[in-house]
């Protein structure tokens, strides 16, 4: 989505030894824009900061620390990891099969990838839940196998890996659009094996783009909601999700835990969104040959 | 760089099970489920899901859903081009930081969003309190559920301005001021009709998110039905009921949004292309 569409933009203008504003409307824009990401973005974080300095520090290592929040911690973890490595090889097969290849209902399928974002959270999470329960379409096929999906950290897995498709497909998409191949043309005449040639040639300027769309898809699906609780039975100790976690302790009126796990949740989620942007900028002004 | 050539994956059968392989997914994980919705709020009847969708509670869900995307997507339209015009006009210190912040609701679980507004505009948060004490009820009513979804939703239109901004370049716009339009007239005149599509696009998503915000927005309501029960709310509360077809009922429509959202990003994409690769005589300014 949005996010990604950085990852492909085309060669950015450079505005090099520009000493004087030309056009108008600085003052504006960088006013209206600051005020709203001080007043929108910035100010709420004050209320977590004021809640949790409330708290001593044992309190706060005990309230982070309780067995079922550090179990809470562990699923959201794996169940991520999990969800965004299957990302990571459905969205390169699914963005090299649509810039690669021609075929019927090809459009159908490059619009349909954006559904999980377009699709509200909680729709999805009773849709999956329906598929994948054991009388559902897809759990009474995976009955058979023995496989159990909803109510397990599995239906976790599925409702995490659902709701971040789109973002290694629009990373990785404009990547190999733009991949010239004379280099990979060479390569084959040559007589390069086409595995050979596709780890050798192509992974090599693929990669960057890959990992930043599995980071993408890990950060949302640490912190995804909706989707989740319908499908994964909210079983303490089993499959509860840290963002879950943070919203029982609401529910029992305890603000000072529940923002005291937040915390944790914010930092880990502030700091994968400076790594990504970060390791996008350098690795977008490598290919730009800068 | 003859089409003939050979590339890597061009053999027929690596190319056939590949597609086969992309396409079979994508149908059991993307499209099947949209099927799923359509066939369970239909599964008992047209008329009964037309029961669901007019009951009292349903009704009033949707009213309050559109509420809040009334008021979210304007104030985002304009903080979102303002955003894109100040970083992608102009250089000045901290303009890198700038963007990354907008990123934050992207980065945050919605469900830390609610509570960062909770803790603060709450009765016991130190604003809360103080707007409390002077009647004003935010958290756990319409307004908090607006906050929220401002929130939820401010980066769309900047995240899909940003980049197409930064490629058009400013020229034009500077040709306009050399011959003395006023800042208002560029914008209108010649920013605008470039970034048209993309403005619409970023519109679109801000709404299809604002119509549909789950964590965050469930923090703040309060649920209460007939009163802070937004159209997504609505679905949990029928399907936590045992409800099932009044819960698709009403996920049908957010997911009839959604296709429409589709669509209307195909048609978009579809223009753009048309802006940047111009048939002779549109093109230039």
């Amino acid at each position: 989505m949005s996010v990604s569409a950085q990852a492909g933009a085309a060669p950015v203008r450079r505005f090099a030894g520009r000493s004087k504003r030309v056009l108008p409307g600085f003052g504006l824009s960088l006013g209206i824009s600051l005020f709203f990401v001080s007043l929108v973005l910035l100010l709420p974080l004050t209320g977590l900061v004021v809640e949790t300095s409330g708290m001593t520090w044992d309190q706060f290592v005990f309230t982070i620390t309780d067995p079922r929040v550090v179990e809470s911690y562990k699923v959201t973890l794996w169940t991520a990891l999990a969800a965004s490595l299957f990302n990571g090889l459905f969205g390169l097969l699914l963005a090299w099969v649509l810039v690669r290849y021609e075929f019927p209902g090809k459009r159908l399928i490059d619009a349909v990838v954006d559904l999980p974002f377009a699709l509200p959270t909680a729709v999805a999470g009773i849709t999956l839940a329906t598929l994948f329960a054991q009388n559902g379409w897809y759990g009474q096929v995976l009955a058979k196998a023995g496989i159990e999906v909803a109510f397990t950290p599995l239906g976790i897995v599925v409702a995490m890996a659902f709701t971040s498709i789109p973002f290694v497909v629009r990373t990785v998409q404009p990547v190999l659009e733009e991949l010239s191949p004379a280099d990979e043309e060479a390569a084959v005449s040559l007589g390069a094996s086409d595995s050979r040639v596709f780890r050798k040639v192509i992974f090599p300027s693929l990669w960057p783009a890959l990992v930043t769309g599995i980071a993408l898809s890990f950060t949302r699906s640490l912190g995804e909601f909706g989707a989740i609780i319908f499908i994964a039975g909210n079983t303490p100790y089993v499959s509860e999700v840290t963002s879950l976690m943070i919203f029982v302790r609401l529910q029992e009126y305890d603000y000072a835990a529940a923002s005291a796990i937040a915390s944790m949740v914010l930092l880990v989620s502030l700091v994968l969104l400076f790594a990504i942007n970060l390791w996008q900028g350098r690795y977008l002004r490598r290919l730009e040959g800068r | 760089m003859s089409p003939e050539q050979h590339r890597v994956g061009d053999q027929p059968w690596v190319r056939r099970s590949l597609i086969g392989l992309a396409v079979s997914l994508t149908v059991i994980l993307l499209v099947i489920p949209v099927v799923v919705i359509f066939t369970e709020a239909l599964s008992a009847g047209w008329s009964t899901f037309s029961d669901n969708i007019l009951d009292e509670y349903s009704l009033h869900a949707i009213g309050l859903t559109l509420l809040v995307a009334l008021l979210t997507v304007p104030l985002n339209l304009v903080f979102g081009t303002a955003l894109a015009w100040a970083v992608t006009r102009f250089r000045f210190p901290g303009r890198k930081l700038l963007i990354t912040l907008i990123d934050i609701p992207f980065a945050v679980s919605p469900v830390v969003a609610g509570l960062l507004y909770l803790l603060l505009y709450g009765r016991n948060g130190w604003l809360g309190g103080w707007l409390s004490s002077h009647d004003v009820q935010l958290m756990f009513a319409w307004p908090g559920i607006v906050m929220v979804t401002v929130f939820v939703t401010c980066p769309f239109v900047a995240r899909e301005l940003i980049p197409l901004m930064q490629q058009q370049g400013s020229e034009e716009e500077e040709a306009g001021v050399v011959l003395g339009a006023s800042g208002w007239r560029i914008f209108r005149k010649i920013t605008l009709p470039n970034i048209k599509w993309a403005l619409i696009y970023g519109v679109v998503l801000t709404n299809a998110r604002a119509v549909g915000e789950f964590g965050a927005v469930s923090v703040v309501s309060g649920n209460v039905r007939g009163q802070t029960n937004t159209l997504p709310l609505h679905v949990e509360l029928l399907y936590q009921d045992y409800n099932v077809a009044g819960a698709f009922a009403a996920a049908s429509l957010l997911a009839a949004i959604a296709i429409l959202t589709l669509i209307a990003k195909a048609i978009v994409e579809w223009r753009q292309s048309r802006i940047e690769h111009p048939a002779p005589k549109t093109g230039g300014a």
